[in-house]
């Protein structure tokens, strides 16, 4: 059963003030099945988080489809889905990590988790109990769950942002370069963690500059080049 | 949350000074006729809010946002267009249709108004808990227990202390007057709050301490927000949505992410790369 199917999918950016049109990708042909980890590798500018973010509509898709087989709404095109349909999934069914870190002001690590499962609707107790399962679960030490994460290392925010991501526990999670800038222990941390949620059957894509480093994590790996899939 | 009714739909709300004319159509300058002069300050403005959402509303000085929002809550009266509120008659009746009393019934329990200028949304020389009871009386209230407790409430929920509630707010700061404020349009939890600017000017701890405000009220209350800000900063981390206003029109709307990453429309791109 496949989770996503993306059919040619196609994305430029126009610049009105220099009056120009900049290609990012083109052409993008993928399908993930559910429980599947697919890594996409590529240069810089290659266009590698273009596909994410067109996925979570980040960005608007310039031509083809991307198919996403949600549980309450069935397949739902997400190139072309109403706005309304886009924020459900992401508040129930899709996860998005990147390597920065959107919070509120005043906003503590723990807080910031316990609103993800707030917005969907938990009460407060429960979601206090869930999230501080969760910022254990990515041994983010405790001493820093009260604290604003404004003043965190590169590490301990992107164990928050899984956090963040995974309380919800999405049926599909993006990663853009959850590995980036990190030291080599906290990767091995990641990597250990992705490989929990893949053995908890989430469906993941994740962009990697050091794939290597995923092998025996990632189901398939995809090359990009100039906006284009190479083999 | 898929197949809720919008707490406010707009059609087609035109708002201007100046009786028009033909050449109007063909002729703005921005959104002022060469020929008659007439300022087209909110020109057909279509949306929707939905319950518990943020909805933001983001343009330049003068593309009619706060002019929109003073319209909706009664201060001016458009030329012509329909606004209908899903708790008042159904959404079956005009707002700008309604009797005063009904206007004032809607100000009182379905809408509440923050401005970016508090003394229009405040009695400067009355207490901040009468400024709270005035509210509560609109509503039916008439014990004067209940509204002390009630206007303590609100504002220990704003972080103003309560041994303050007796003070007038010409002398708290311009952060503790926007708290009171907040404060007063909540006071009847109403279904759709509209914040104008609610930010503006404040210092930056004082401007975290109103948008983690507004953020518990959202999560607290389920409140929709009707939110018009110039500052992006603002809207990125309130707005579920955002519309782009420009010269009185809504020349982008989308999600709020997709709108500051992905910008289609040439203002748009303008105005997020104009982001310090």
């Amino acid at each position: 059963m496949d989770i996503l199917t993306i059919n040619h999918l196609g994305k430029s950016f126009y610049l009105h003030q220099a009056g120009l049109e900049i290609k990012s990708c083109q052409n993008i042909n993928l399908t993930l099945k559910k429980g599947e980890f697919i890594g996409i590798v590529g240069l810089s500018g290659a266009g590698k988080s273009t596909i994410l973010k067109c996925i979570n509509r980040s960005y608007l898709p310039k031509q083809g489809d991307i198919i996403y087989d949600s549980e309450r709404l069935g397949l739902i095109n997400l190139a072309t889905a109403s706005e309304r349909e886009i924020l459900y999934l992401r508040r129930y069914e899709i996860g998005y990590v990147s390597q920065f870190l959107n919070i509120m002001p005043r906003t503590t690590a723990k807080e910031h988790v316990m609103n993800a499962l707030m917005d969907m609707g938990v009460v407060m107790e429960n979601a206090e109990t869930e999230a501080k399962e969760m910022l254990a679960y990515f041994r983010l030490p405790e001493d820093l769950w009260d604290i604003y994460p404004a003043t965190f290392s590169g590490g301990e925010r992107l164990r928050l942002n899984l956090a963040h991501a995974l309380v919800k526990k999405p049926r599909l999670l993006m990663l853009d370069e959850p590995t980036a800038s990190l030291d080599n222990n906290t990767k091995i941390l990641v990597r250990d963690m992705l490989k929990n949620l893949k053995d908890r059957h989430t469906s993941m894509i994740g962009i990697f500059h050091d794939i290597e480093f995923m092998e025996g994590v990632c189901d398939r790996v995809f090359n990009i080049l100039e906006g284009v899939f190479v083999s | 949350m898929l197949n809720e009714k919008p707490v406010m739909s707009i059609r087609n709300l035109l708002l201007r000074y100046g009786e028009g004319c033909p050449s109007c159509r063909g002729s703005l300058e921005k959104n002022r006729c060469a020929v008659c002069k007439t300022v087209w300050a909110v020109n057909d403005i279509s949306l929707d809010v939905y319950p518990g959402e943020v909805l933001g509303i983001v343009g330049e000085s003068g593309s009619g946002k706060s002019t929109l929002m003073r319209s909706l809550y009664f201060d001016f009266t458009p030329t012509s267009g329909c606004a209908t509120l899903r708790d008042y008659k159904e959404g079956q009746k005009n707002i700008w249709d309604a009797s005063s009393a009904e206007r004032r019934m809607i100000k009182n329990t379905i809408m509440g108004m923050v401005y970016q200028n508090p003394i229009l949304g405040l009695r400067m020389n009355y207490s901040a808990a009468s400024n709270i009871a005035e509210k509560l009386i609109g509503a039916g209230s008439r014990h004067a227990g209940q509204m002390t407790l009630r206007a303590a409430e609100l504002l220990e929920a704003v972080e103003i202390q309560t041994s303050r509630m007796c003070e007038a707010p010409k002398n708290f700061s311009g952060g503790m007057q926007q708290r009171v404020q907040i404060s007063k349009a909540l006071a009847n939890r109403p279904a759709l709050l509209l914040l104008d600017e609610v930010t503006t000017g404040l210092d930056l701890s004082v401007q975290a301490k109103v948008l983690d405000l507004i953020r518990k009220i959202k999560a607290r209350y389920g409140m929709s927000i009707l939110l018009v800000s110039h500052d992006l900063a603002v809207i990125r981390m309130l707005a579920d949505r955002t519309v782009v206003m420009l010269d009185g029109k809504i020349v982008e709307s989308g999600l709020t992410d997709q709108i500051l990453e992905d910008p289609q429309h040439e203002y748009t791109q303008q105005l997020v790369h104009s982001l310090i």
